[in-house]
This record gives structure tokens, C-alpha cells and sequence, in this order.
């Protein structure tokens, strides 16, 4: 399928591309076609920066079942940590 | 089909070079054409979502040895160079590109084939994925191309919902001016177009008596051409592309 459905946010933090790390500006999530995961479609997120331009990308496709883990995964940790650290 | 036998000549080129498209931009395309005077019909390709990349550059010269002088013009030129697969990612994020940017694309691209002593007159379109949708959505807004291939392009019928400032028609919505025939080529295990919306399609075409054929492939979904993805078809792929030629023969003629 061809959908073009694509959310996006703007997100701070660094990730580690290609040509290093760059500090990252907005992370789009899209369900669509991968490039490389071998998916009629796939849960892609990229996180990118404007600034340096498209190489400057971190990427994953991920199946749906990947894709909900992860966010179980992040949510999870993240309660976790910021329970630690406030208490 | 085209004639092919192993005593003949065969040559070609295929280079990268500067077209004026959309707003007189000037873009990069592909072009590949057979060697000798001609003269040759023309195709326009229109790349799929995942951008202007090493599959499109295969399909060109598939057409050029086909017979044909093909060009595929870099529709994402606007958005900057990279590889291909960043270039698409970088193009998705921002929304995907403008129909009226597409079609004016495909617009330079025609006008610089028929300018060519080398051309018969006669140029077609053929896309896939996005792109098959925005060659059926070129041959509705355009009165220069002479034959059109969608294969599975996606949301021709675009719920209301899923227009935006970039593609803010629904390309069904412009079947009336369809102004060459269509070949169509789908397959029954898609989810965008269904079998459904293919059909609605279909009966707009009805409506509005146009030069179509439509070819729904069975236990093919979206994109069974690509043989590099897991949605290739062997046995489908075949049959497609020899109905694709068969019909660019018919409308676009051949190597004279």
C-alpha cells in the first residue's frame, strides 16, 4: 500500500548518524513502504535535522508488532526512571 | 511486442541531464534512449514514493531497449540531493510533493520529448505506487500525452479526509478530463487501491465513456513488479509488463 500517513514532532536530544552524531530536531513517524525491512509496509520512524541536511537521518522500520513493543518499551522505562529519580 | 533477435544491433545511452519542469524550474532527469536516428515513441516515468532511485533508473532503460526514449525526471529535485531512500524519507516527512509540481514535471518532460527530431510525436506515462497515481492524474490535467499506465496508484480515490494543501483534488475527481487511454494493472491483494476502490474508478470511466483497460491480478498485492521487495510476483510481473507493452505499442506505435 501507499498510504502517506505520516505523523511528526519536534523532539531535542542527539542521534548518531551516518557522519556522526548531530543534534536532532523533529522525528517523523510514518506507515508506509521501508526501504529495506522486508515489509509490504512497516511502522518507519526518522529521526532528522533541517539543519544538516537529509543524510542527517537515524532510521528504523520496524513491523507493527515491533513498533508496539517499542512504545510499551520506552513508556515503561521511562515511568520507571522518572519514579526513580523523583523518589 | 518488440522485435528481438540476437543477430541485431543494440545500443544505448543513458545520462543524467537538466530539464525544465514545473514553474520553468530547471530539475535533473534520467533519460535513456536507443542508439540510431528513429524515430522512437516516448515514455515518461514517474518515480514510486521510495524515491528517484536504482529500480527507476532499471525501468528506463528497460523501456529504452524496448524502443522507446524514457525519461524519468527527479520529482523530488526540490527537496534537495541525498541518497534516494534519505531523499524519500525527507519528502514523506514534509507532507510528500505537490500534484501541480508532479504534473508539471511530466509537463516539461513530454514537451522536451516532442521536441526531439528523434520522436515520433507519440509520448505515454507510466508510474507506479504514487506514481501510478500521479500518471493518471497527469493525463487528466495534461492534452499532450497520448497513453497513460497507473500501476496501483494509491488513493486516485482520496477520501476527503486524506487531501491536504498539496494534494487538495481527488484525481477521480478529474476523470472526465482524462484525455488518453488508460492501462490500468492492480492487484486483488491490495490495500490501497482495494479491489473496491479500483472499481469505482472503473465506473467513473463508465460514466464518462473513456478509452480504458483495467487488469486486476490475482495473489498479487502492491508493488509486484519489484523484485527486489517481498511483494514480487514472478508470473504476474511477466504477464503486466508484456500488457503494459502490448498497449504502449497500440497507442504510441513503435521504432520506425
Amino acid at each position: 500500500m501507499c498510504t502517506g500517513i505520516v505523523e511528526t514532532a519536534t523532539v531535542s536530544g542527539s542521534g548518531k548518524g551516518p557522519q556522526g552524531w548531530f543534534k536532532l530536531e523533529r522525528v517523523n513517524v510514518s506507515y508506509d513502504h521501508p526501504t529495506d525491512a522486508l515489509l509490504e509496509h512497516a511502522l518507519n520512524i526518522d529521526f532528522v535535522s533541517q539543519k544538516e541536511g537529509p543524510g542527517a537521518r537515524v532510521a528504523v522500520e520496524l513491523s507493527s508488532e515491533s513498533a508496539r513493543k517499542l512504545v510499551e518499551a520506552i513508556l515503561t522505562t521511562l515511568s520507571r526512571g522518572e519514579a526513580e529519580r523523583l523518589g | 511486442m518488440h522485435p528481438y533477435t540476437t543477430d541485431m544491433y543494440e545500443g544505448m545511452i543513458a545520462e543524467t541531464f537538466m530539464l525544465q519542469g514545473y514553474n520553468g524550474d530547471m530539475i535533473n532527469a534520467y533519460y535513456a534512449r536507443p542508439l540510431g536516428p528513429g524515430t522512437f515513441p516516448g515514455v515518461v516515468l514517474i518515480h514510486h514514493m521510495p524515491g528517484w532511485d536504482e529500480l527507476y533508473r532499471e525501468f528506463t532503460r528497460k523501456f529504452a531497449h524496448h524502443g522507446y526514449l524514457a525519461i524519468s525526471p527527479n520529482i523530488y529535485y526540490r527537496f534537495g540531493h541525498g541518497s534516494p531512500d534519505d531523499m524519500s524519507a525527507k519528502v514523506r516527512g514534509s507532507g510528500g510533493v505537490a500534484d501541480d509540481s508532479v504534473v508539471g514535471d511530466v509537463e516539461g518532460s513530454v514537451r522536451f520529448l516532442k521536441s526531439l527530431p528523434l520522436c515520433n510525436g507519440k509520448v505515454g506515462v507510466f508510474g507506479t505506487c504514487s506514481g501510478g497515481r500521479q500518471a493518471f492524474l497527469a493525463a487528466c490535467k495534461l492534452d499532450t500525452l497520448d497513453a497513460a499506465v497507473d500501476c496501483w496508484g494509491g488513493n486516485v480515490v482520496q477520501p476527503k479526509e486524506k487531501l491536504t494543501s498539496k494534494q487538495p483534488v481527488a484525481p477521480i475527481d478529474y476523470t472526465k478530463d482524462l484525455s488518453c487511454p488508460l492501462l490500468g494493472l492492480f492487484g486483488e491483494e491490495d490495500q490501497n487501491p482495494t479491489p473496491q476502490q479500483v472499481d469505482t474508478l472503473e465506473e467513473e470511466l463508465k460514466r464518462y465513456r473513456k478509452n480504458y483497460e483495467f487488469h486486476m491480478f490475482p495473489k498479487a498485492a502492491h508493488g509486484f513488479f519489484y523484485y527486489d521487495r517481498p511483494a514480487y510476483r514472478q508470473e504476474q510481473a511477466v504477464d503486466g509488463w508484456k500488457k503494459l507493452f502490448s498497449f504502449f505499442e497500440k497507442h504510441l506505435g513503435t521504432k520506425s
